[in-house]
């Protein structure tokens, strides 16, 4: 209509000239827009179409265990689906578990350094001896103070650095509050590696440790197996434990009851030892509980009890003091 | 600032001088070839330096976990600061109307893209999944800095290329006349490139004025380019890093590295190009001068840097700057400091020690201390992270870079050496319509 009303304005053509070129790409756009949205409207009922078919409907049993009445037209064989069954891995993993808030309690008080979570965790994650997603860590605060063995995990920040920084969506935060890698996906530029201020993240420097086995098993986003070369991996609150309704590895590897896990919406906690069941924010509150380096600003969600009344005091190689190298310390709690 | 405007006879005789001082070089340049295969040869010793690390993974290099970035991306760092020059030399001294800088601008220009073009790559070499770097158009997210970085670069480079090609316009005009029987591939470069220019009064003002439009836009990106690139850094909570002044600290460094650079450049085409006509000592005298003030800003800068977190030695910080000013980087960080910056720039305070051939080593002495500098910004600080590096092997603790490392990281510098050396084969090193019309040549015979 526009390109009518302009030809009709012969005597201005010279100068319309700029203006009409303009509005024919408008026009291509506007028609492009138009016969989009048609295509999307037939899609939709195509697909509205399909939905209630005259032909058989069959019942089948899901992955999760409901039995669900489908039409037979819409069936997909699930064998020889390698990429179907990974892209629905990718998916629930990425979107996490609705309604709940992770929290991990780590109870100094208890750790030994037995390093049964760090062998339960590698294990897991298939990963080398120097990868550590938890890392029991010679810990000591100031000159004269108690050395202890705190136990690393990642932190699952609440305004994590990491994910900020990835360029990718290859890390990132799902609605449950654990921040997950995607192996798939990672560029293996390594600035979340920079921008973690506690150290937490691991790089596949060379071939994983079980590539070779592990290369025709489906990618899980929630256990980052099978690892990848080139990419990061860290400690994922054992996403795919949680998912089972179980504790994660390290907690459930414990002999000396020093992991609390649970969930913040419901404030109950479950020792991975003792399997007692406790209150959140009354085991926080009763025992001076605290975050690392929470000046930051990241807000952790993994909260520590501080090592006072020890079951195990600290010995390391014999030696009862601590190492001046082990322990250099930074931070702003200097 | 007005030119004695020649008459026509001695415009035609001092326009033949120049075109064939400055054109002389592209037909008359012994060991070229021989120069060529040299940087072939590293290109094959490079190729096949990254074909292990593809193979065998980012594994072959010293970097671990705790100091995850090393030697790749304080080159990374270097590459872009040398790329600024550009900015420099063409648009804000030339937008200052500062006359002398007229035979160096194309050098600039050259050093500025073939840097920026490379960086480019320099950044892939570091990549663990090079494979997959189409995932940042594809997936990128617009938060993280790499994203920005990305953008600014790749605006650098297209406006770089814009303020190289468009004044070669006339230039190409000028060769198409002057060198007819160079071989056919090249001519056509020329035929395209000359755009039809017959030296009209209107040619003038459209070129002109869109130099000048490019010289403004280069500006922002140029500066853009070097704060993003620090803030991959001081975007983080480290300490070390973890600095609000990163941006222009970076920035007055590049200018440092690149004005080291050019005066370099311009040593090598004065004295092999024979263009001792054109970059005279009074050049040099005055990029001496210019060395000084960018270096003068510099030293500032660090002193901001340093010092004040010295004088308050926070934990964090403390580790970090004892290592620094005793430790362990003791003596790299004081030969960068103050060989490689505080006695050049104060040498050349006096003017007897702004001559060529001095400054060509003093310069040196700058770039490499440039390139150190970013080392040293890069590595130390990964090496002291809040929490203590326990439970891994011995090298996680130190960064010393392999041999295949190394290559990787000569293999870029041949990179630029080998498209400087191209450009400066198909075209004048100097501008030579740019030196005829500040000689005073009738402007409508430089075609």
């Amino acid at each position: 209509m526009e390109e009518a009303k302009n030809l009709s304005n012969s005597s201005q053509q010279e100068e319309n000239n700029a203006r009409r070129g303009f509005l024919k790409k408008l026009g291509l756009v506007v028609g492009a827009g138009a016969a989009m949205t048609a295509g999307a409207v037939y899609l939709g009922y195509d697909h509205e179409q399909k939905k209630n078919p005259d032909g058989k409907k069959v019942r089948v049993l899901t992955a999760d265990g409901q039995l669900m009445e489908v039409s037979e037209a819409e069936l997909i064989e699930a064998a020889n689906q390698g990429t179907n069954e990974e892209s629905e891995l990718q998916r629930r993993g990425r979107e996490g578990l609705p309604g709940k808030h992770w929290v991990m309690v780590i109870d100094l008080s208890k750790c030994r350094n037995a390093r049964m979570c760090m062998a339960a965790c590698q294990g897991a994650h298939h990963l080398r001896p120097e990868q550590h997603h938890i890392n029991v860590l010679r810990m000591q605060d100031a000159e004269n103070t108690e050395p202890y063995f705190m136990p690393k995990p990642c932190y699952h920040c609440d305004n994590p650095p990491c994910t900020k920084v990835c360029p990718v969506d290859a890390t990132f935060k799902r609605q449950d509050g654990i921040v997950l890698i995607d192996n798939q996906r990672c560029i293996g530029c390594r600035f979340c590696i920079a921008a973690c201020p506690y150290s937490a993240r691991v790089f596949n420097w060379i071939e994983p440790l079980k590539s070779e086995e592990d290369k025709d098993i489906p990618y899980d986003v929630e256990l980052n197996v099978p690892q990848r070369k080139g990419t990061i991996s860290k400690c994922l609150f054992s996403a795919d434990c949680l998912r089972k309704g179980e504790l994660p590895y390290c907690t459930r590897a414990c002999p000396n009851g020093v992991y609390y896990f649970g969930d913040l919406n419901e404030d109950t906690v479950t020792n991975g030892t003792t399997r007692e069941t406790v209150r959140f924010s009354e085991l926080i509150r009763k025992n001076g509980g605290y975050t690392v380096l929470e000046e930051l600003g990241t807000k952790p969600q993994v909260y520590y009890l501080p090592p006072k009344n020890r079951l195990f005091p600290y010995q390391y190689e014999g030696k009862t003091t601590i190492d001046p190298e082990d322990s250099r310390v930074g931070g702003g709690r200097g | 600032m007005s030119v004695n405007k020649l008459s026509t006879e001695e415009s035609y005789k001092s326009l033949d001088k120049i075109e064939t001082d400055l054109l002389r070089p592209m037909t008359h340049h012994k060991g070229f070839e021989l120069w060529i295969l040299f940087l072939i040869l590293i290109f094959i010793v490079g190729g096949y330096a990254y074909f292990i690390q593809l193979r065998d993974g980012l594994g072959v290099t010293a970097m671990r976990d705790y100091s995850s970035w090393g030697m790749y991306i304080g080159n990374f760092v270097f590459f872009v600061a040398a790329s600024l020059i550009g900015m420099f030399i063409s648009s804000v001294l030339g937008l200052l109307k500062i006359k002398w800088i007229t035979p160096i601008t194309r050098i600039a220009e050259m050093i500025a893209l073939a840097f920026a073009m490379w960086a480019g790559i320099v950044i892939v070499i570091d990549m663990g999944r090079p494979d997959r770097l189409l995932n940042v158009f594809l997936h990128g997210r617009f938060q993280s800095p790499i994203l920005w970085d990305v953008t600014v670069v790749s605006t650098y480079v297209a406006i770089s290329l814009l303020l190289l090609l468009l004044p070669l316009i006339p230039d190409a005009a000028i060769i198409r006349r002057r060198l007819p029987n160079l071989p056919k591939w090249q001519m056509k470069i020329y035929d395209l490139l000359y755009l039809g220019w017959e030296a009209r009064p209107e040619q003038y003002r459209i070129i002109k004025k869109a130099m000048r439009i490019l010289a403004i836009l280069i500006i922002p990106v140029a500066l853009a380019i070097h704060t993003v690139t620090s803030w991959l850094f001081a975007a983080t909570l480290r300490a070390g890093w973890d600095s609000a002044i990163f941006g222009p600290y970076f920035v007055s460094g590049a200018f440092v590295a690149g004005v080291a650079a050019v005066i370099i450049a311009m040593y090598f085409f004065r004295y092999n190009y024979k263009l001792s006509d054109y970059i005279t000592d009074f050049h040099f005298n005055r990029m001496g001068q210019v060395l000084v003030l960018v270096s003068a800003i510099y030293i500032y800068f660090n002193l901001n840097e340093y010092f004040v977190p010295a004088y308050k030695m926070r934990t964090a910080e403390k580790l970090h700057l004892d290592e620094m000013f005793t430790g362990h980087w003791a003596i790299l960080y004081w030969f960068t400091q103050i060989a490689c910056l505080a006695i050049p720039s104060f040498l050349l305070i006096f003017k007897r020690m702004r001559r060529p051939f001095t400054m060509l080593w003093l310069s040196v002495l700058v770039l490499i201390g440039a390139w150190l500098k970013r080392f040293l910004i890069v590595v130390p600080v990964q090496q002291h992270p809040y929490l203590p590096i326990q439970n891994v092997p011995e090298s996680f603790h130190h960064y010393i870079p392999t041999g295949i490392e190394i290559t990787l990281t000569i293999l870029p510098f041949a990179g630029v050496l080998l498209i400087i050396t191209i450009i400066a084969k198909l075209f004048p090193v100097i501008s030579v319509w740019e030196i005829a019309h500040e000689k005073g040549v009738d402007e409508s015979i430089i075609k």
